[in-house]
């Protein structure tokens, strides 16, 4: 915890993240509550509880909670601006990685779900979707993100290594948009306009601080 | 209550059947919300009786019938259909119920009857989901004429040997097996026949996802989402999707409806 906070101190005054994680008590709660939505899953399995269309349910869950992860990364620096909470900056990177986690399942649950892994379909389907490409979109830049997360290629990328993971602001912006796309079907739009009014909460404060 | 009719082998496919369970908690009724088990868990208050249909427009015998003169119209027959759902899932259903067109010819449509429309009914205090704005209610679907007077075409009271729960649209639906779900209107209280194409309910909203055919159509994609492949409600998780058939599997018997049409063109 010690060397943790310290860190965590440093990286609050240059804007980022704590290199390392130490595992403090603080750490493991935080990593378990992030696995909540997982647990969730299986015990839902386990009790039968996942629904008539249990493929369909996990694909929508697991969208659902990436995008509350990428909501959470983003909330990060305006809560440390606004309260001056500088707590969460700690967990910023593991909360990154659960929202990659959380997309990654939601991809895999696509690709096995709807095509079997059947690649040359699932490329078609790509090809044919606006729907399918803003998501894959949005997906590509959280694996860059993800990949170069570790406090090495940190160093090694330098100022190239902050300007490769401000794609978490289009990464966000894509993610509503193909949720939009979602919804439009049924033109359902009411939990679509809560995300993009947090969005945009998240984004004004982004903006002032770069005013500053 | 249960609700007893013959079994039409001849209008019935031999798939295994979806759960009973299965049909009545996984709905599209958006009277009662938008989620699946929402028209399960809400439609408990919606009144069936007294209940009557009202028959108007392009026929020589407008005419308002009560349910029990609905229901003794002609012989309840069990008629076993696939239901492809526009969002790529599929049951297959035991329903209790009719040809519509043995209550069309009761009418005697004009000359000028050239569609026919149904509408769900409207019950404010008993579907919330009224309030929403997904859709301008009452909900309306309709179909041309030779799609209403074609045998397959089906007036439902009944599913798995009982009436229908209201979920499903009791007290009296339509199954049309050969189109998307969304065209078989369900609590209908009132059908009209015209002369021109009325605007249905989806159409309204969303004229490029939903046309008026709404065929099941393997090689017309929707927007978001391909139509080549279904899940087959009630199977295992990981069960593999099953391939989507031209018609929903009942082109030998529709086909001909559609000779000369450009499928794609009109979806």
């Amino acid at each position: 915890m010690g060397g943790g906070s310290r860190r965590g101190a440093r990286a609050d005054t240059s804007g980022r993240a704590a290199g390392r994680y130490t595992f403090s008590l603080q750490w493991c709660l935080v990593f378990l509550a992030c696995l909540f939505p997982a647990w969730r899953w299986v015990w839902l399995g386990y009790a039968g509880q996942l629904g008539v269309n249990p493929p369909e349910f996990l694909i929508r869950s697991s969208g659902i909670w990436s995008l509350v992860a990428l909501g959470a990364v983003l909330a990060v620096s305006p809560m440390r601006r606004w309260a001056g909470w500088t707590a969460p900056l700690r967990y910023r990177r593991m909360l990154g990685l659960f929202a990659f986690f959380y997309a990654t399942l939601h991809v895999l649950g696509w690709a096995l779900w709807e095509w079997g892994f059947a690649l040359a379909p699932m490329w078609q389907d790509i090809l044919q979707r606006t729907f399918l490409q803003v998501g894959a979109l949005a997906y590509v830049p959280l694996i860059w993100m993800a990949l170069t997360s570790t406090r090495g290629w940190r160093l090694r990328l330098g100022a190239w290594w902050q300007r490769l993971h401000y794609a978490i602001y289009p990464v966000a912006a894509l993610s509503l948009w193909h949720f939009w796309l979602m919804r439009s079907g049924k033109t359902d739009y009411a939990d679509v306009w809560w995300a993009i009014a947090a969005a945009l909460v998240l984004g004004l404060a982004r903006l002032r601080r770069g005013a500053k | 209550p249960a609700l007893a009719g013959k079994r039409n082998a001849a209008l019935s496919v031999s798939e295994d059947l979806t759960p009973e369970r299965d049909i009545t908690t996984y709905n599209n009724f958006y009277e009662f919300g938008l989620d699946k088990e929402d028209p399960f868990l809400f439609s408990g208050p919606m009144k069936t009786e007294p209940w009557t249909i009202e028959v108007e427009g392009e026929v020589a015998r407008p005419k308002v019938f009560g349910l029990d003169e609905l229901l003794k119209l002609a012989p309840m027959e069990e008629r076993i259909y696939r239901l492809r759902c526009v969002e790529a899932w599929s049951m297959v259903i035991p329903w209790m119920g009719y040809s519509l067109s043995a209550l069309l010819r009761k009418v005697e449509p004009t000359g000028n009857a050239k569609y026919v429309e149904f509408v769900t009914d409207m019950q404010p205090e008993a579907m919330p989901g009224l309030r929403s704005r997904i859709l301008r209610w009452p909900y309306r679907e309709s179909l041309r004429m030779d799609e209403a007077m074609h045998p397959l075409t089906m007036l439902v009271y009944g599913l798995y040997g009982k009436q229908l729960p209201n979920q499903n649209g009791a007290p009296v639906r339509l199954a049309v097996p050969w189109k998307y779900g969304f065209k078989s209107a369900k609590s209908i209280v009132r059908i009209r026949v015209v002369e021109h194409l009325p605007m249905s309910s989806w159409m309204e909203v969303a004229p490029h996802e939903y046309g008026f055919y709404a065929n099941v159509n393997p090689d017309v994609p929707h927007p978001r989402w391909s139509q080549a492949m279904e899940r087959r409600i009630g199977g295992s998780v990981f069960a593999p999707r099953v391939r989507t058939q031209l018609f929903n599997g009942y082109a030998d018997q529709v086909a001909s409806l559609y000779a000369g049409l450009d499928l794609r063109q009109n979806y």
